[in-house]
C-alpha cells in the first residue's frame, strides 16, 4: 500500500512526514529532475509506504514541483493521497484539496496545527467540512505528535475499504456548465489515457496545454473545447484561469462562512510581526543579514569549525599513520602501498577534514531555514539578485560559496525552482573559496607584499564581476524564456524542531560521505598515478618524471598566450583540480623548495608580478575542484552537465586571465 | 489604480489581475482573485518587493508583478 503526501510548502509535511516513518526513510530524486523524494514506510506498518512530495500550492502545469507532484499522481497512482492542510491557513490550503479531489482517487485531509486553532478562540466544524468535501477528515498536530495515529488507521483502513471521495461539485453555473460539456467530449480520451475524467476536463477547461497534449485531443475536439470556452468567458466576465481560481475560492470562502470561526490572531502571528519589525527593517536589515552571516562563517570557518577539522584530520592521520606502519609491518609491495597511503588514504582523508565544517555549517543554515528566516532573507535580497534573473532566494548559497563550493551547492536544494537552481550552481564557483586562499597567501607573499590586502579584495571583486556577467550572459542564452515568478508566502517565524534539523543535518552528512568514497576516491586515485609513475609505467620516485609532469609539459603551450607557458605552473593547476590548495603543495614539490621563504624567492623564476597576478586570476575562475564538480554533478543531474561546468569555467578562466594579461601589458 | 501604488497599511480590493503564463496562474492559486481583500504590510529596505496581507497570510511581490493587479482602495 502506498500512499502519496501533499500540501502546501510550511504546513508541518515534512514534521508529519518524519512522524509517519521514524527516521526509516529514503531520499531520491524523481527521474530527470533533481526535485528531492522522499519514502519512507509507516511506523508498525510494515507494508505500507509513504511518498513525501514536494510542497505546492497547486496542481497547474508551471514549475518543477507543480509538474512532479502531478505526474506522479497521474502516472504511479498511489492508492491513496494524505493531504496536509494548516487549519491556520486554511482557505489557501483548501485550494490546493479541491484541485486534489478530482483526481477521484481514496483521499484523506490531515487538518494540521488545529490545536493552535482552537486555542486561539477559532473553531472550525470538522464533521461539516466531511461532510461538504465528501472525504475523512482528522485532526492532528504534527510537532506535537497528536492524532498520528488516528490518520494512519484511518487512512488505511480507506484504502482497504476503497472508499472514494463522494461525489461533490465545487463549481456551479458558467464554470459548471463548461467542465460538465467538456466531460462528455472527452469521456473516452481521458479513459484510455487514464486519467480521472473530471481532473482532465477542469484542467482543459482552465487551458492546460500540458493535459491537452497528454490526452492526445484531437483538432475537431479542441474546437469544440474552445466554443465552450469561450462560451463560459462570455458568461462570466472573466477569462478562463481567472474563473476556475475564482469557482474554486469562491466555494471555498461560503464554506468557511459556514463552517470556520477564524481564529483571532495568535501568539505567534504576534511574535512573527515584532520579529519581522527588527529583521526586515528598513535599515537595519541588511546590518542584521551581513551579521548574522559574518557569525556564521566565523563559527564554521574560523574558531569552532577549524578546530573540529583539524581534531578530525588529525584522527585522520593518525588512522593512516596506523595503517602505514602496519603495513610496512606486514612488507606490502611499495607501489601498492604507495597507492593505499598516499593515494587513497591521504586524497579522500583530505577531502573528509572537510566534514566537520560542513555538518556545522547545515546546521546553522538549516536552522536559519526551519525559523522561517530564510524567507525573510529573499524578501530584502531580491532586489540586488533580479538584475541577473535570479530571485532573493540564491543569495544564501552564493554567500557560502565564499566558504566552500561544496556545500554552497549542496544548499541550491532550498531554491525552490529548478531554474534557479541551475543558474545559481553554474554561478557559485565564481565565489572565490576559501580553498583558494593559500594560493593568493603564498603568491602575495612573492610579489606583492606592500598591496596584499588590494591584491586579495581585488581578486573577490573580479570573480564577484565575471560571476554577473555571466549570469547576464546565461539569463540571455541559456536561461531565457520566463523566470520563475517571485510570489512568496513569507511564513511565521517558529522554533526549528531539533528533530529535523538534525535530520537535514545527517542528510548532508551522509551525501558528502557518500561523495568522498566514489568520485573523490576514483579522482584520488587516478592523480596518484599519474603522480607516481612515468609513461613507461615505472614508479618514480622523483614527480618531476612523472606522466603528471609529461601532462605538464603537454598542456604549457596553452598557456604561454596567458604569461606563464611554464611546465610547473601547468601541473600545479593540474592537481589543483584535485583540491585547490594542492597548487601549493606541487609548486613546492616541483620546485625543489625546502621551506616556504625558498619557495618564495624560486617562483620568481618563473613569474613576473604581472604574469603572477594573471595566474591568480586564472586560478581564482578555473575548473572548480574534484568535490565540488561531484557536487554539481548531482544537482544538475548528469557527467555531460558537469564535464560542461568544467569546460565552461576553464574558458572563462583563461578569455579573462588573456584579457587581463593583454592590458597589463599595455599598462606596464 | 494598480497594486504597487498602494500605501502602506492600507487595504483595498482586488479587481483584475492582468498578466500572462506562470506569473498569472500563479497569482490566482495564491487566492489574489477578484473581489480578494489585501493590505500592504511592509516594503522591503531597498523599496522592492513588497509584503502583503490576504486570506490571513502574508505574501510578497514585486512591483513589477504587483503593477498587473487592478484594485480599487477601501
Amino acid at each position: 500500500m502506498n500512499f502519496a503526501l501533499i500540501g502546501n510548502p510550511n504546513c508541518g509535511k515534512t514534521t508529519l512526514f518524519n512522524q509517519l516513518t521514524g527516521s526509516k526513510q529514503h531520499v531520491g530524486n524523481f527521474p530527470g529532475v533533481t526535485v528531492d523524494k522522499k519514502e519512507g514506510k509507516i511506523r508498525r506498518q510494515e507494508d505500507v509506504t509513504v511518498v513525501d512530495l514536494p510542497g505546492i500550492y497547486s496542481l497547474s502545469p508551471y514549475t518543477a514541483e507543480e509538474i512532479v507532484t502531478r505526474d506522479y499522481l497521474i502516472k504511479s497512482h498511489p492508492d491513496g493521497i494524505i493531504n496536509i492542510v494548516d487549519a491556520s491557513n486554511i482557505e489557501r490550503n483548501l485550494y490546493l484539496t479541491l484541485q486534489l479531489l478530482d483526481l477521484e482517487m481514496p483521499m484523506i485531509v490531515a487538518l494540521n496545527m488545529m490545536d493552535v486553532v482552537t486555542a486561539n478562540g477559532g473553531k472550525i466544524d470538522i464533521k461539516g467540512l466531511e461532510k461538504k468535501l465528501g472525504i475523512p477528515i482528522i485532526p492532528i498536530s504534527a510537532s506535537r505528535n497528536q492524532g498520528v495515529d488516528d490518520l494512519i488507521r484511518r487512512a488505511v483502513r480507506m484504502v482497504r475499504e476503497r472508499q472514494l471521495p463522494e461525489r461533490r461539485d465545487f463549481c456551479s453555473g458558467d464554470v459548471h456548465r463548461a467542465i460538465h460539456s467538456t466531460a462528455h467530449l472527452i469521456e473516452e480520451e481521458a479513459r484510455t489515457h487514464g486519467v480521472a475524467l473530471k481532473f482532465a476536463s477542469t484542467k482543459l477547461v482552465e487551458g492546460d496545454e500540458k493535459m491537452m497534449n497528454e490526452l492526445e485531443i484531437q483538432e475537431a475536439e479542441r474546437d469544440i473545447i474552445r466554443h465552450i470556452v469561450d462560451d463560459m468567458e462570455f458568461h462570466c466576465g472573466m477569462d478562463r484561469e481567472a474563473a476556475l481560481a475564482d469557482a474554486r475560492y469562491q466555494y471555498i470562502e461560503d464554506l468557511c462562512s459556514e463552517l470556520v470561526v477564524k481564529p483571532h490572531e495568535t501568539r505567534g502571528q504576534k511574535r512573527s510581526v515584532k520579529i519581522d519589525r527588527v529583521l526586515t527593517h528598513r535599515i537595519f536589515a541588511i546590518p542584521i543579514f551581513i551579521g548574522i552571516m559574518a557569525f556564521i562563517f566565523w563559527i564554521t570557518f574560523g574558531t569552532v569549525g577549524a578546530t573540529l577539522s583539524d581534531w578530525f584530520s588529525a584522527g585522520i592521520d593518525y588512522l593512516i599513520g596506523l595503517a602505514d606502519t602496519g603495513l610496512q609491518a606486514l612488507q606490502v609491495n611499495d607501489a601498492l602501498r604507495s597507492l593505499l597511503i598516499d593515494g587513497v588514504c591521504s586524497g579522500v582523508g583530505s577531502v573528509l577534514s572537510f566534514l566537520p565544517t560542513i555538518v556545522l555549517l547545515f546546521f546553522l543554515l538549516s536552522i536559519l531555514e526551519d525559523s522561517g528566516y530564510m524567507a525573510r532573507v529573499a524578501f530584502v535580497m531580491d532586489k540586488l539578485l533580479r538584475k541577473i534573473g535570479l530571485s532573493g532566494r540564491s543569495f544564501v548559497p552564493m554567500l557560502i560559496g565564499f566558504g566552500c563550493s561544496v556545500p554552497a551547492i549542496m544548499a541550491t536544494r532550498t531554491l525552490s525552482s529548478e531554474r534557479d537552481r541551475r543558474l545559481t550552481v553554474l554561478l557559485v564557483p565564481f565565489m572565490s573559496c576559501s580553498a583558494k586562499l593559500p594560493i593568493y597567501a603564498m603568491f602575495t607573499a612573492a610579489f606583492f607584499t606592500e598591496y596584499r590586502a588590494l591584491v586579495m579584495i581585488s581578486l573577490y571583486v573580479f570573480g564577484i564581476l565575471i560571476g554577473i556577467l555571466c549570469g547576464f550572459l546565461m539569463k540571455k542564452l541559456m536561461f531565457a524564456g520566463e523566470p520563475v515568478p517571485f510570489v512568496m508566502e513569507l511564513p511565521e517565524y517558529r522554533m526549528p524542531a531539533p528533530q529535523s534539523v538534525l535530520l537535514h543535518m545527517w542528510e548532508k552528512a551522509k551525501a558528502f560521505m557518500k561523495k568522498a568514497f566514489t568520485v573523490i576516491f576514483i579522482a584520488t586515485i587516478v592523480i596518484w598515478f599519474l603522480q607516481s609513475f612515468d609513461i613507461r609505467f615505472n614508479m618514480v620516485s622523483d614527480s618531476r618524471e612523472s606522466m603528471l609532469a609529461d601532462l605538464g609539459h603537454l598542456i604549457s603551450p596553452l598557456l604561454v598566450p596567458l604569461g606563464f607557458g611554464d611546465w610547473r605552473a601547468a601541473t600545479a593547476l593540474l592537481t589543483g583540480f584535485s583540491a585547490k590548495e594542492a597548487v601549493v603543495s606541487t609548486f613546492a614539490v616541483l620546485l625543489g623548495a625546502g621551506n616556504s621563504s625558498d619557495l618564495t624567492v624560486m617562483l620568481g623564476d618563473i613569474f613576473t608580478p604581472l604574469t603572477a597576478y594573471v595566474f591568480l586570476v586564472f586560478c581564482l575562475l578555473y575548473t572548480p575542484c574534484v568535490a565540488a564538480i561531484a557536487a554539481v554533478k548531482k544537482e544538475l543531474g548528469g557527467l555531460r552537465q558537469a564535464g560542461g561546468v568544467v569546460l565552461f569555467q576553464t574558458a572563462v578562466a583563461w578569455i579573462a586571465a588573456f584579457a587581463v594579461y593583454r592590458i597589463g601589458l599595455l599598462i606596464l | 489604480m494598480t497594486l504597487d501604488q498602494l500605501a502602506i497599511g492600507r487595504e483595498a480590493e482586488i479587481i483584475a489581475v492582468g498578466g500572462q503564463g506562470g506569473l498569472r496562474r500563479r497569482l490566482l492559486d495564491m487566492g489574489l482573485t477578484p473581489r480578494t481583500k489585501v493590505k500592504i504590510r511592509k516594503v522591503a529596505p531597498m523599496g522592492d518587493p513588497i509584503e502583503l496581507t490576504l486570506r490571513g497570510y502574508e505574501l510578497t511581490l514585486r512591483l513589477e508583478d504587483a503593477k498587473k493587479i487592478e484594485i480599487e482602495e477601501l
